[in-house]
């Protein structure tokens, strides 16, 4: 069996990220192991611009912003696996992969980074009546379609649901000669950036209608038609507002989920919050050894912090594999209270902080004008005040080291928010 | 007098903006809670501007599509025309990011780009 000191699962923007900052904080042995027939991730399906504003203070389209870590992986001369699935991963650090030219193998691994990404909500899990025809994508797939493969995927279009992904593949679907008839929300507010909206929809003239949902999809072989009506505020149907389009296509962006099927067969504790592992101020899971950043930890808004956080974790899994990240501290718990839905990380070992630790959440509803709370036991040591924050949009705060080290027995930190 | 109604992008406060025009020139701004948003609608109202990105068909490439964006942004009027001058447009493979597919794109005196390097097929 092959050893390496770090393998890092997945080989899009949070592995590719991972694996520089490993190499450069001194480790050698380092493979990368992806499962499509490039790196690069879901980056290489982003065409579009608004990358990498904080990393290189300047636009990049997705594959641009790809093509700067991919280079620097190619610099370092950090080996990787294309085209290869990992099946397994277990409490030793032990990996199954196979594909087409070593078929099916087995490498152990001193620390793991779990990079896999997150997928699409998928029709199935979102309880729309009508039948089942062709015709039905995630905003995703269609994105795939239209931008790597050139498919168009339909011509008269209706999208389910304003993240971000819908909201731009209105855009391009748009630009590819299709007819995006509308763009239907079920909460009250939009998911994705008020960029987004403007630039992908309003340009356009193409409506959103918050507060609706698909209630019937008709067509046997191909979609034909659906039917939006709006909801109440517990989200159900109101009679009466029913209203029937005409289209071939109807496309999904209706959240997304971390991909964690390794993570738990590896054994690793999952927040039934973010769907991703529960990890400490090292990005480290319950499982000793093994590391999660990016959209397989957390769904992120902006890759540039996904690159942050998984150069964090590249950093972590090398102090580990070189004795450095040892520890008989007993870690202090996290809490996210009063519309903090869940904080990474979500707990932390004063001594094995940076200086510095940024504590990433996202808010529950939309605020304005309230205040981000942090509390050391009952004590509030920080409050800020934001004019706006909104679930779709990811928050953050800053824990200082010595701050911590300063109050030995410090028993709990609590994120919160409190209204004016 | 001609009033417009937009949504600030600067942040997601989304401020509601109504700028009122006279003769082509802004005469009022409001609505705006910061000094972004006032910029925002003011070159929006007179010079709104876009990258444009899509993707061009590979000949002999690895990949079928290699995506571009304009190197600089282009009026917004003109997006549609931008698209459909590159519909006509294959690249032969090899591309490099930054390859120039298609000059001064719709008249617009802009260059469109690769950004994403396709290699050639073997």
């Amino acid at each position: 069996m092959n050893s390496y000191d770090i393998v890092i699962i997945g080989g899009g923007p949070a592995g590719l990220a991972a694996a520089v900052s490993a190499r450069d904080a001194g480790v050698e042995r380092i493979l990368i192991l992806e499962r499509d027939s490039e790196l690069g991730g879901i980056l290489n399906q982003c065409i579009h611009n608004g990358f990498g504003l904080h990393t290189f203070q300047e636009e990049l389209t997705g594959p641009e912003y790809a093509a700067r870590f991919i280079d620097q992986v190619e610099e370092r001369k950090i080996p990787y696996l294309l085209n290869t699935m990992v099946l397994d991963v277990n409490h030793d650090r032990v990996i199954t992969a196979m594909n087409k030219t070593d078929g099916l193998f087995q490498i152990s691994a001193k620390a793991i980074i779990l990079a896999m990404g997150c997928r699409e909500r998928p029709r199935g899990a979102l309880n729309i009546p009508g039948t089942r025809p062709a015709g039905i994508y995630s905003a995703g797939t269609a994105q795939r379609l239209v931008n790597m493969e050139g498919f168009l995927p339909g011509r008269k279009v209706v999208i389910l649901g304003s993240g971000d992904i819908g909201l731009i593949m209105a855009r391009r679907m748009t630009l590819e000669g299709a007819q995006v008839q509308v763009v239907a929300e079920l909460m009250p507010y939009s998911g994705g950036l008020k960029r987004n909206i403007v630039q992908c929809l309003d340009d356009f003239g193409i409506p959103l209608k918050l507060s609706h949902t698909v209630v019937d999809i008709r067509g046997r072989e191909r979609v034909e038609g659906i039917t939006l009506a709006q909801v109440d505020e517990n989200r159900r149907p109101i009679p009466g507002t029913e209203e029937d389009y005409a289209c071939d296509t109807l496309l999904l962006s209706c959240g997304l989920i971390p991909e964690n099927e390794l993570s738990r067969a590896a054994g690793v504790d999952l927040s039934p919050v973010t769907s991703g592992a529960v990890v400490d101020e090292s990005l480290e899971t319950s499982v000793p050894g093994v590391f999660a950043c990016g959209n397989v930890l957390h769904v992120h808004d902006l890759v540039d912090f996904v690159s942050q956080e998984a150069a964090a974790a590249g950093r972590s899994a090398a102090k580990y594999v070189q004795g450095q990240l040892e520890t008989d501290e007993t870690p202090i718990p996290v809490a996210a209270k009063g519309g903090v839905r869940y904080t990474v990380p979500a707990r932390v070992h004063p001594h094995r902080m940076e200086e510095q630790q940024v504590v990433r959440f996202r808010v529950g509803a939309v605020y304005q004008n309230a205040y981000i709370s942090v509390y050391f036991d009952d004590e509030r040591v920080s409050r800020r005040k934001r004019q706006i924050m909104a679930p779709g949009e990811m928050e953050q705060v800053t824990l200082k080291r010595e701050d911590l080290l300063s109050r030995p027995g410090l028993k709990s930190i609590t994120v919160t928010i409190e209204e004016a | 007098m001609e009033k417009r109604q937009l949504t600030c992008i600067g942040c997601p406060m989304g401020c509601p903006i109504t700028v009122t025009m006279e003769a082509g020139e802004v005469r009022e701004v409001t609505g705006f809670t910061c000094k972004r948003g006032e910029a925002y609608a003011r070159k929006e109202v007179t010079n709104p501007t876009r990258i444009v990105t899509t993707t061009v068909r590979v000949a002999g490439g690895l990949a079928p599509m290699v995506s571009v964006k304009t190197a600089q942004d282009i009026p917004k009027g003109k997006i549609f025309d931008c698209a459909d001058a590159l519909r006509a447009v294959t690249v032969k493979a090899p591309v490099s990011i930054g390859d120039v597919v298609l000059s001064n794109v719709a008249g617009t005196g802009v260059d469109v780009v690769a950004t994403k390097a396709v290699a050639a097929a073997q």
